[in-house]
């Protein structure tokens, strides 16, 4: 899958939960600044997980997230890109 | 206003299926949780709790009577036994005891046979004992049917707090003269496919262990089981001759009014200091705190910096005995209750096991890892649940 698609597709979830229109949300956004709260972000994983057919190994008890970086739209996108790629293989 | 105290207690639990098991993995800092066992449990993210292991229901309770049983009422039903003989209650207390007990998700196993005898399994109808299996005050009824109680029963349904708000109400309904005995506490049989499922969709529970304030931590981790206290006006349990484990000297309950999962250290602070109150206790009186310490990251740093607002700069020792019971959410509050007894009664302050790194964000002597030997006068039970419901009870030595 194209990362731009993955890229939309993050943005419109996000868009979702924070009420917004998807234009408002840019491409490097940061997750914290937009202010999606812990329920918000739990939404969020899993409408991914959905679309995409995907497990994220997400907890939200561990700030640093070694297994899952939601910090921002990029790192996210990077993320679901390589889940889809190890889905695939 | 009437003295209240215990004089009987009960517990099935993953440490042990009776206090007796309890109270020595409290002393000896065992763990209860392990893998997961029942249908379906390798579908799951999370692989790990605290299940009441190698329970053979048939060996406990007549045929006849089984199919009306959910798991949460077997477990109500065995420590309510303990308790009742524990607590020398005999002969008929008629309509001066009651029974009041808290679970969150009732018979939650019962919902789920049935919605997949008819939408997985195809069948077409389900046992016409459904709805007196599930419902919520199937554990509190059965408790009332088998010990005869006929006056104030029901069932309190407040998440991780259902057990604290039912004892809390069971107090003052001693309190105010509408029973003189009040069977209270909680039961919770929450481990099976979908329970854990629903949990799953929080991120909030942890894969391998239960680290209550520990630097690391990475969640809770769900428990099974039922904790039942006999609860009794003093002047009652005098004039048999009762032995006397503690007094419940104070309830306080708040909420928190703010979000639906994330707790105020305000709300839990104004709930311990409702119960110092209740009980006419100054903070100095308490010895001991057993924390609502689940383990995540959110609760553990509110309650610390609440108890830390509450008690000041030196807060007594704090510990989670969740990291051996694991967090059994409407029951977990009563099986506390029955850790702060052993307190009182015995002078054991129970660990909080799995404790690696202490949390800047945690500054309390937690009572890592080994339990610890102390005189203390009085303690504090803390329970703050989902939907921002605070519940403390506070007990002293009897």
């Amino acid at each position: 899958m194209e990362r731009a698609n993955i890229e939309a597709a993050v943005i419109e979830i996000l868009a979702q939960q924070l009420l917004l229109q998807p234009e408002e949300i840019a491409a490097e956004a940061v997750i914290d600044d937009l202010g999606l709260d812990s329920l918000g972000k739990v939404e969020a994983i899993f409408a991914l997980e959905e679309r995409f057919d995907i497990s994220i190994p997400f907890n939200a008890n561990e700030p640093d997230q070694p297994d899952f970086d939601f910090s921002s739209v990029p790192r996210i996108v990077v993320g679901v890109e390589r889940l889809i790629a190890q889905r695939a293989a | 206003m009437r003295r209240v105290v215990i004089t009987g207690i009960g517990t099935v639990n993953a440490l042990a299926p009776d206090v007796p098991g309890t109270f020595q993995a409290f002393r000896e800092g065992r763990c209860g949780i392990g893998p997961l066992s029942f249908r379906d449990a390798d579908r799951l993210t999370i692989r790990v709790g605290a299940e009441v292991r190698n329970w053979q229901a048939a060996d406990r309770f007549a045929a006849s009577d089984l199919p009306l049983y959910d798991r949460v009422t077997q477990y109500a039903l065995v420590a309510g036994a303990e308790a009742v003989a524990m607590a020398g209650l005999s002969g008929a207390l008629g309509s001066r005891g009651g029974v009041i007990l808290g679970t969150a998700a009732g018979g939650i196993q019962t919902w789920e046979d049935s919605y997949r005898a008819v939408f997985a399994d195809g069948k077409s109808r389900v046992s016409p004992l459904v709805v007196p299996r599930l419902m919520h005050n199937a554990p509190a009824s059965h408790l009332s049917i088998r010990h005869g109680l006929t006056g104030p029963v029901l069932a309190v349904s407040s998440a991780c707090a259902s057990a604290n708000h039912a004892m809390g109400l069971a107090l003052q309904q001693i309190r105010v003269g509408a029973a003189d005995v009040m069977l209270t506490g909680g039961a919770e049989a929450m481990l099976c496919f979908g329970g854990v499922k629903a949990w799953e969709g929080l991120r909030v529970l942890a894969p391998d262990a239960c680290r209550p304030f520990s630097l690391g931590r990475k969640g809770m981790v769900i428990g099974d089981g039922a904790g039942v206290l006999v609860f009794e006006a003093e002047e009652h349990a005098r004039a048999r001759g009762a032995r006397v484990l503690a007094e419940v000297a104070g309830f306080g309950m708040t909420a928190d009014a703010g979000d639906i999962v994330a707790p105020s250290a305000e709300g839990a602070g104004r709930a311990m200091r409702a119960a110092l109150a209740d009980a006419g206790m100054e903070i100095a009186e308490i010895g001991y705190i057993n924390a609502h310490g689940t383990g995540t990251l959110a609760n553990d740093r509110a309650e610390a910096a609440a108890i830390r607002v509450v008690f000041g700069g030196t807060p007594p020792p704090v510990s989670s005995t969740k990291a051996m019971h694991g967090h059994a959410i409407g029951a977990t509050g009563a099986l506390e209750a029955i850790a702060c007894v052993l307190a009182l009664t015995e002078g054991v302050l129970p660990p909080t096991i799995g404790f690696q790194v202490p949390d800047p964000d945690c500054a309390l002597d937690v009572i890592p890892r080994v339990a610890r030997q102390s005189r203390v006068a009085a303690a504090l039970s803390n329970a703050f649940a989902f939907g921002g419901l605070n519940a403390v009870l506070a007990f002293r030595r009897g």
